[in-house]
């Protein structure tokens, strides 16, 4: 009786849970050439995901660094503490996560406050001159 | 005639037992801490009241939640006061719910007989906490999205369910219109509904057990 009346309630009510969705997928984010060396330059982009009834718009963020003309990083601007965004401070030489003040150095590592972990790294990929990045959130 | 009246509704109802029952207890001389838990239950209702008059005009829906809550606080009569006296009321509840519970802890009123009180009283506490929690959802606005960002997030740093868990919360991976629609549910129906029935038990054992008394130095 419990169980006849529990599972369908229980089921009811975490069912969008149970849905997981990939979001993976390699996203264009322009000319090699139009990032400056040595500026980590934000680059935002929208993925939509079907949530419900609605499709939902998130955007997020990808730091891309080119420490030189051949060697360049792409870091996503979610922090790895709460997933607030995190954003360059040009005098800091640092991210910092306005949250709960996190502080990451250049490279990603973390240098103050609470997250567990270095800022994650996106796969790149160069085509013609276009900076691709592997996204795989979710 | 007045009491007449009274005295022919009072015969069949029995309101005079229940009011001696429940106002004409014997109490021992207490403090003004003692009127915490009173205030922690007017202060209930007054949510409850400002909470149903702000669901005439609040829509639990990305699209419309923000302009909604703008419209009552400006284009509603004393839409700005009703609000007000929620927002506020809020932080003052979950407060007084968790001076209350001070009180109780330092005079050692949690002791027998009275352990299942504050065992309801630990479930009050926490559904007041949700209440905060999931009410702070609904204006969505930027405060109120990363709070739950951020909240969520903490739920799915558990080891193991983490991950599930704040997938139950959100309705899936995204904060989205899911993710309002189910907090706006918890916050007026799930949560209200499991507060009033506590405060039921709770009240009753207040009743049938009596208050403790302020500790002395003997004690």
């Amino acid at each position: 009786m419990g169980a006849v009346v529990g599972l369908p309630a229980i089921g009811y009510l975490i069912s969008p849970a149970t849905k997981v969705q990939k979001k993976e997928g390699w996203i264009a984010v322009g000319k090699l050439e139009n990032y400056p060396v040595g500026t980590p330059t934000l680059f935002s982009f929208n993925r939509t995901t079907v949530n419900g009834w609605e499709k939902t718009v998130n955007s997020y963020g990808a730091y891309v660094v080119r420490f030189s003309s051949d060697q360049l990083k792409v870091f996503s601007n979610l922090c790895t503490h709460l997933s607030c965004r995190v954003s360059w401070k040009e005098d800091l030489k640092e991210y910092v996560c306005p949250c709960h003040d996190g502080h990451f150095d250049s490279e990603g590592i973390v240098t103050a406050g609470p997250p567990p972990k270095p800022l994650r790294e996106y796969e790149t990929k160069i085509e013609d001159g276009t900076l691709f990045i592997h996204f795989v959130e979710g | 005639m007045a009491a007449k009246v009274f005295a022919w509704i009072d015969e069949r109802l029995g309101l005079t037992p229940i009011y001696n029952t429940i106002f004409d207890r014997h109490v021992p001389k207490v403090n003004w801490w003692y009127t915490l838990g009173s205030a922690s239950l007017f202060l209930f209702a007054l949510q409850v009241v400002t909470g149903i008059f702000l669901s005439v005009y609040y829509v639990p829906s990305p699209d419309h939640a923000y302009e909604s809550i703008e419209y009552i606080m400006n284009g509603v009569a004393f839409g700005w006061l009703i609000r007000g006296i929620h927002h506020w009321g809020a932080s003052l509840m979950v407060l007084f719910v968790f001076f209350h519970m001070l009180r109780t802890f330092y005079y050692a009123a949690y002791k027998f007989p009275r352990e299942i009180t504050w065992l309801t009283g630990v479930v009050l506490l926490l559904a007041t906490l949700g209440m905060g929690f999931t009410g702070y959802l609904l204006p969505w606005n930027q405060r109120a999205y990363w709070a739950t960002t951020v909240g969520t997030e903490i739920a799915g740093t558990a080891p193991f369910i983490g991950d599930f868990v704040l997938r139950i919360l959100r309705g899936g991976n995204d904060l989205s219109a899911v993710t309002l629609a189910r907090f706006f549910a918890v916050h007026i129906w799930f949560l209200p509904a499991i507060i009033a029935l506590i405060i039921g038990v709770h009240l009753y054992l207040v009743i049938r057990i009596g208050i403790s008394a302020v500790p002395k130095e003997e004690d």
